[in-house]
């Protein structure tokens, strides 16, 4: 079965989502779904060891050969990406029990974990896919139950949030169909390595050109890039907490992946960076969208709504690595994406408790909420001291190799940003841990209920994550080798 | 001229459609109405992909004895994978504008926006 | 539209001929144009437009949700089932020439399998929109056309 693995680890959770359908009562559901993550969850790790040890892992489906035929390629970048998405996947799940009977009712629980299953494997199948139109189709596969999950939150808002992610979401995976209609035109191949190697002579076509405009715009919409991350902050508020985990904690970072992928290993460093000015779009990019949404994360009175303008100034941090066009920028692009998925994730783990016990995630509600769920609010301190990028915790190493790629390059100036930007972090955590931790619990509105600590279905998954940030801070030696190893492969494989 | 309007006809409908479909999704307040050119700029697509698999003077792509040239059926499969989630898409999305009807009893999206300001 | 006698003969006729037709695409979708997507949505259409004659209530009573529930799933297991069987005779995920000793049939053996899942998802999942769709109760009355209309 060992050899099996690679299709697995996405038809395990595909095949899992219609019998949570036919399984029916909520809490089997929830147990089935657990199991279910923690078994794909197990699946990435053993793939993670299997290609440190060795080679990248081909699978052809259906045994039909390469061109022809669609394979699935782990390698270490996807590999990466399989554990962060799987592993998030599997925390939340626990979590979910509580959270989601709370937030959603209760004769549509079986259909939000039937959902859930489905996202994760949309998620994996993008990651794992070596076939630039079946990433389309995990694409819309992750999307279309995302936007169902959205919509399952209690406001109604959440379903104007998940309408307007639907519009959004759909335009920009039909761009990259566009992008991948003409890539396909152009070479006839649809394999990502085989396109490469055919599209190595044609990359002064213009016919290349306008594919490669359609994809980054296309997968751009799909990672909340800057200009095009309308939909982001609605979406994270209203949703139901799970989602909110599940979702800031990998959907960004897949299609981040997904552009990665065919900008190295369709098009090539070469085309990218030499050819075409990504390097100074991306930069632009990042450093609008790190300062604009840092900003104006500042000034949000909803804590979900300040992670969420968060999430989309940390994935300038990811694109400002990718704009070095360094193997060192890259890699601190991807440890950022590990980093930024563990830490963010932890926020949301711990916002979701606070939700839970207060029902509500608005600053006002969580006036001194520390004296009465201190080991909640101490996991969102600890998350929060790693978005801020603290030393001795995770969000710091990913800064750290941020920086050091940042002087590498000789960009100084960006270096200073990076620091900079690490300030305004500074201010809207500091503005919920005052909040929590300072003001009188009368100032709550008039009626708020009494709260108590998060059950431990809950504050565990929290705090595993929360020590997870404390241990890869510590101890980066494991993140920071996978990642070198899958820079390195992504640079040398256009060059 | 000629050539570059007539002869490459198709491509100017898929263009067309696509930017009619754009400024539909774009400029519209009714949410019925941005699904609709959601679907017509989706169907755009759909076209362009067809318009690539033809083979000038060939047939369907079906094992006949006596048939050498034949459309590619490749961009057809994938385009039918597409059209699916297409409806998907088109089935959320309207299961959505009526949910939303119900929550906001309106669905013109100014009107949805300033509801969503006020609370 | 219940009492429209033409409309009702019309679809008693119909109907079988386009469960037939849609049979006809589902099975000979390994050799010619046809396939479950196809197949799944004229097999639908069938149903479609008995509810529209006969009424929301009549159509239930002949499909009933739970039955489309599980043909939502069980179509999806039946083709991911087709994936492992051939795992376990010893192939990759979906190798159809391992079901059976010569691998063209197999082959045959494997498509109209998987195809029969996909018709069985399609149709369903075509099915239970139109229910869920037709069955959302009214909240407004700025639909004259109503009682008439669909």
């Amino acid at each position: 079965m060992l050899a099996h693995l690679p299709v697995l680890q996405v038809i395990l959770p595909l095949i899992a989502a219609p019998v949570c359908i036919l399984l029916r009562r909520a809490t089997l559901v929830w147990l089935f779904a657990t199991v279910v993550c923690v078994l794909t969850f197990a699946i990435s790790v053993v793939l993670l060891v299997q290609v440190m040890g060795g080679e990248p892992i081909r699978y052809e489906l259906g045994n039909w050969v390469a061109p022809w035929g669609i394979v699935y390629v782990v390698d270490s970048v996807s590999a990466l990406i399989l554990v962060i998405v799987s592993g998030i996947a599997a925390v939340a799940m626990p979590f979910a029990l509580r959270s989601a009977a709370s937030e959603i009712e209760p004769d549509r629980l079986y259909l939000f974990y039937t959902m859930y299953l489905l996202c994760l494997a949309g998620l994996l199948g993008i990651a794992i896919t070596g076939d630039a139109f079946n990433l389309f189709v995990f694409l819309e596969i992750s999307s279309l139950s995302s936007y169902t999950l959205i919509s399952l939150g209690r406001n109604r808002k959440a379903l104007h949030a998940a309408f307007q992610y639907l519009v959004m979401g759909t335009i920009g995976a039909t761009l990259y169909l566009i992008g991948i209609g003409l890539l396909y035109a152009l070479t006839g191949t649809l394999n990502m390595a085989d396109l490469a190697v055919r599209l190595a002579p044609l990359l002064d076509s213009r016919i290349t050109l306008a594919a490669f405009g359609f994809i980054v715009v296309g997968l751009g919409l799909k990672l909340a890039m800057f200009p095009l991350h309308l939909w982001l902050p609605n979406a994270y508020t209203h949703s139901p907490s799970v989602v909110s985990v599940f979702l800031a904690g990998t959907a960004t970072k897949v299609s981040l992946y997904a552009l990665l992928r065919i900008l190295y290993d369709v098009f090539g460093v070469r085309f990218d960076f030499e050819q075409q000015p990504m390097s100074a779009l991306f930069a632009i990019v990042a450093v609008a969208g790190l300062v604009i949404c840092s900003l104006v994360a500042m000034y949000q009175q909803n804590v979900k709504r300040i992670l969420a303008f968060s999430s989309v100034a940390q994935i300038g941090y990811m694109l400002l690595g990718v704009a070095f066009a360094t193997a060192a920028g890259l890699q601190a692009s991807l440890l950022h994406i590990f980093n930024h998925a563990l830490l963010k994730s932890g926020l949301f783990l711990a916002v979701g408790c606070l939700v839970l016990r207060t029902g509500s995630s608005q600053l006002a509600n969580l006036s001194g909420i520390a004296r009465e769920m201190p080991w909640t609010m101490a996991a969102f301190v600890v998350c929060g001291l790693s978005l801020i990028g603290v030393p001795a915790t995770a969000g710091f190493i990913s800064k750290w190799y941020l920086v050091s790629a940042a002087i590498e390059k000789g960009w100084w100036p960006f270096a200073a940003l990076i620091v900079a930007t690490s300030l305004l972090a500074v201010i809207y955590i500091w503005r919920v841990i005052e909040v929590a931790y300072f003001r009188p619990a009368s100032d709550r509105p008039a009626g708020s209920p009494p709260a108590t600590e998060a059950p431990l279905s809950m504050l565990v998954p929290t705090w595993i994550i929360a020590a997870a940030n404390i241990w890869f801070g510590l101890d980066a030696s494991a993140p920071a080798a996978i990642t070198a190893r899958a820079a390195k492969a992504l640079m040398g494989a256009g060059g | 001229m000629t050539d570059l309007i007539i002869g490459l006809y198709n491509y100017w409908i898929v263009i067309i459609l696509m930017m009619v479909g754009f400024y539909i999704v774009m400029s519209r307040q009714n949410l019925v109405k941005s699904l609709i050119g959601l679907n017509i700029f989706q169907t755009s697509v759909f076209i362009l992909y067809i318009t690539l698999g033809k083979v000038t003077g060939g047939t369907a792509p079906i094992l006949e004895k006596g048939i050498k040239l034949y459309s590619n059926p490749l961009p057809h499969v994938l385009i039918l994978t597409a059209i699916v989630v297409g409806v998907s898409t088109t089935a959320l999305g309207l299961a959505l504008v009526v949910r939303i009807k119900e929550a906001y009893g309106t669905i013109e999206e100014n009107e949805i926006n300033r509801m969503d300001n006020e609370s | 539209m219940r009492n429209h006698l033409v409309l009702r003969v019309i679809a008693k006729l119909l109907i079988p001929f386009i469960l037939v037709f849609a049979l006809y695409v589902q099975f000979h979708g390994d050799y010619g144009p046809g396939g479950g997507f196809q197949a799944g949505v004229i097999f639908a259409v069938a149903f479609i437009l008995y509810a529209l004659i006969y009424g929301l209530e009549n159509a239930r009573r002949v499909m009933p949700p739970t039955w489309l529930r599980a043909g939502t799933a069980l179509g999806v297991l039946i083709y991911a089932g087709t994936g492992i069987a051939t795992m376990f005779l010893g192939g990759k995920f979906l190798d159809y020439s391992r079901l059976a000793h010569d691998a063209s049939h197999g082959q045959h053996y494997g498509i109209i399998a998987v195809e029969f899942g996909v018709g069985l998802t399609v149709a369903s999942v075509m099915v239970t929109i139109f229910f869920v769709f037709a069955g959302r109760q009214r909240l407004t009355d700025e639909d004259p056309d109503e009682e008439n209309g669909a």
